[in-house]
């Protein structure tokens, strides 16, 4: 059910009142619930699949965690009878129990990912080789793929790991870790969570706090504002800009970007924006998941400012590993020894990267456009990493690179970049990608576009200057939280209440005035969904 | 100690290792100076760092990073 639904701001509201009403034992039973009926609603075959990773992924750590802590035992216990090297072989020998499991749990709902996800990509891929080109030979079953599965799926990988690792303890009640991987508001755009921040907010006894709970209807306010009235109204020339390439070329491709790359930040942040205040209404604390990623001044600071669950998700499951693996080490060693120090330093870093952002790439999307898109934002970024001592010196050499000018020009490059990277999401051909930015350079296509032409593209006077100013509105936002490092609810709550009530009452009218629905209008998928 | 100075002093030839406590909260180690460290603290300590020990903790000063490799050599 879509959070700008009426069905679901009903079902939320009744939810509410229910939660606050209810003994406190009994609210995560009912947040479970409520959850699974809101899930099953989508489709109700959803629940077969992530029942199977629940349960599957809960009874494997918690044989872990058992097997771990009876080793652990063991060893402080026989101590001063083992020498290091015996205490060594025990824990490998004993810990095997642990690691069978671990790679059962993981290959198990992995692969259910790969298959729901990737097959039709690997036999279409198949097919097309086969057929040397022409339509594939192969019958490509068509598969249900449940909601926010790669969400959901990386939630109880990451949980497993941590287990296994060592970090956490086990959940040991399967209700209470059904409830950590499929709590409504995250469970089909995220933020991937990590289980030590969620529980304890999740599953804690609250009472209703008033100053929370108007903190959190804040939130979603903001967070309807961004979808309803920026990115619902900016989908629709971003539709028709993207649904027909042979026209829409030249002088066209600059305004889809920009317009694509705003739209997918008010959509994503919007969304994220209603899921963490729908939780803190709920008295749950979720952590935010962008820092105003748009002001970023390079590729990595974006990086570390946009989607840093699924961010930080890859670094600590996958970068660390594969860089600190035996054979990452060994290739150090090498490098060290045949190139140079920072060869050594360097290999295993590009190496993990490069696995990384392929990895980032096809988790986006089961298509050859993503793969690019990743490995494309992997060579930037690779390619900024061996420049930067360059930069360093021109950054000494010249005073006005502290400058509050260029800072802007930081921004603005590092804008751009990410809206001619956005533009691979867009199209399955990297070929039409390829060829429509090639266009944006021929300059002479800019004076045959007719008078008005970006009127003809679903978008009117008044959408353009409604989106114009509602998108000053979140640039104004975004630089004063920048500025002052710190929310801008906070910032508003120290106002006197008269202040307060215009400004939300006018927040709360523009979404209603200007935000794209009306009777029987169904409001577009968030875009993040999909994944 | 003074091996371990040495190479963080490498990395980021402008920190003050030995008052700095929150090098990975506040953002100084990023996540390849921290793979670049333990690459160069397996090759000089003759250890082996697992992603599991990758955490925060371990890797917010100097001297944590120090009774990390003191942890390892224990094991």
């Amino acid at each position: 059910m879509l959070f700008t639904s009426y069905g679901f701001i009903g079902s939320v509201l009744i939810l509410f009142l229910l939660y606050y009403v209810i003994p406190k034992r009994l609210r995560p039973a009912l947040l479970l619930v409520f959850s699974l009926i809101i899930y099953g609603m989508a489709d109700a075959r959803y629940l077969i699949y992530i029942g199977i990773t629940v349960v599957t992924v809960w009874y494997a750590a918690l044989i872990i965690d058992k097997n771990n802590k009876a080793v652990k035992d063991y060893i402080k216990k026989h101590k001063a009878e083992m020498s290091a090297t015996e205490r060594k072989a025990y824990k490998k020998l004993k810990g095997r129990k642990s690691l069978l499991f671990f790679l059962a749990g993981l290959v198990l709902n992995l692969g259910i990912l790969a298959v729901v996800k990737y097959s039709g990509f690997v036999l279409s891929g198949i097919g097309h080789m086969l057929s040397s080109g022409t339509d594939g030979v192969l019958n490509i079953p068509d598969m249900l793929i449940p909601l926010g599965i790669s969400f959901y799926t990386f939630q109880s990988v990451g949980y497993l790991t941590d287990v296994y690792r060592e970090n956490i303890d086990a959940e040991k009640s399967l209700p209470r870790y059904a409830l950590f991987i499929t709590f409504f508001p995250q469970l089909v755009q995220g933020p991937i969570s990590r289980y030590e921040d969620l529980a304890p907010t999740l599953l804690a006894p609250h009472s209703a706090d008033f100053s929370v709970i108007f903190r959190g209807l804040q939130r979603i306010l903001w967070g309807y504002f961004k979808k309803l009235v920026i990115a619902d109204r900016l989908l629709m020339g971003v539709t028709t800009l993207i649904g027909d390439t042979s026209l829409y070329r030249g002088g066209y491709v600059p305004v889809m970007m920009l317009l694509y790359t705003l739209e997918l930040y008010a959509d994503f942040t919007g969304g994220i924006d209603i899921t963490i205040g729908i939780a803190e209404t709920l008295g749950i604390s979720i952590k935010e998941n962008f820092i105003r990623p748009y002001l970023s001044t390079s590729l990595a600071d974006y990086w570390r400012r946009w989607h840093i669950s699924m961010c930080s998700w890859f670094r600590d499951y996958v970068f660390y590993p594969v860089s600190t693996s035996n054979a990452s080490i060994r290739l150090s060693k090498w490098a060290r020894k045949h190139i140079s120090d920072s060869a050594g330093g360097k290999l295993p870093v590009y190496l993990s990267s490069f696995i990384v952002w392929f990895c980032t790439g096809i988790w986006h999307g089961a298509s050859v456009n993503f793969i690019v898109w990743g490995l494309l934002n992997f060579l930037v970024l690779t390619i900024s990493e061996e420049l930067s001592p360059l930069y360093e010196r021109f950054h000494k050499r010249f005073s006005f690179a502290g400058s509050f000018p260029y800072r802007v020009f930081m921004i603005l490059r590092t804008f751009l970049l990410v809206c001619v990277l956005n533009l691979f999401d867009c199209f399955a051909d990297v070929r039409d990608t390829l060829g429509l930015i090639v266009s944006a350079f021929n300059f002479g296509s800019y004076s045959s576009m007719e008078k008005g032409a970006l009127l003809n593209i679903g978008l009117s006077v008044s959408d353009y200057v409604i989106a114009a100013v509602a998108l000053t509105a979140v640039l104004i936002v975004s630089i004063i939280e920048e500025r002052y490092d710190t929310s801008i609810r906070d910032i508003i709550r120290k106002r006197p209440y008269a202040v307060r009530f215009i400004l939300w009452t006018c927040l709360f009218l523009a979404t209603l005035i200007f935000g794209v629905y009306g009777i029987g209008y169904d409001s577009s998928q968030f875009i993040y969904n999909r994944f | 100690m003074e091996e371990l100075m040495e190479i963080l002093t490498s990395l980021h030839p402008d920190v003050d290792f030995d008052k700095e406590e929150h090098l990975i909260d506040d953002k100084i180690l990023d996540s390849m100076d921290i793979v670049r460290l333990v690459t160069e603290l397996t090759d000089k300590f003759d250890i082996k760092i697992k992603a599991k020990d990758i955490i925060p903790e371990n890797f917010n000063s100097a001297k944590a990073i120090g009774a990390l490799i003191d942890r390892i050599n224990e094991e």
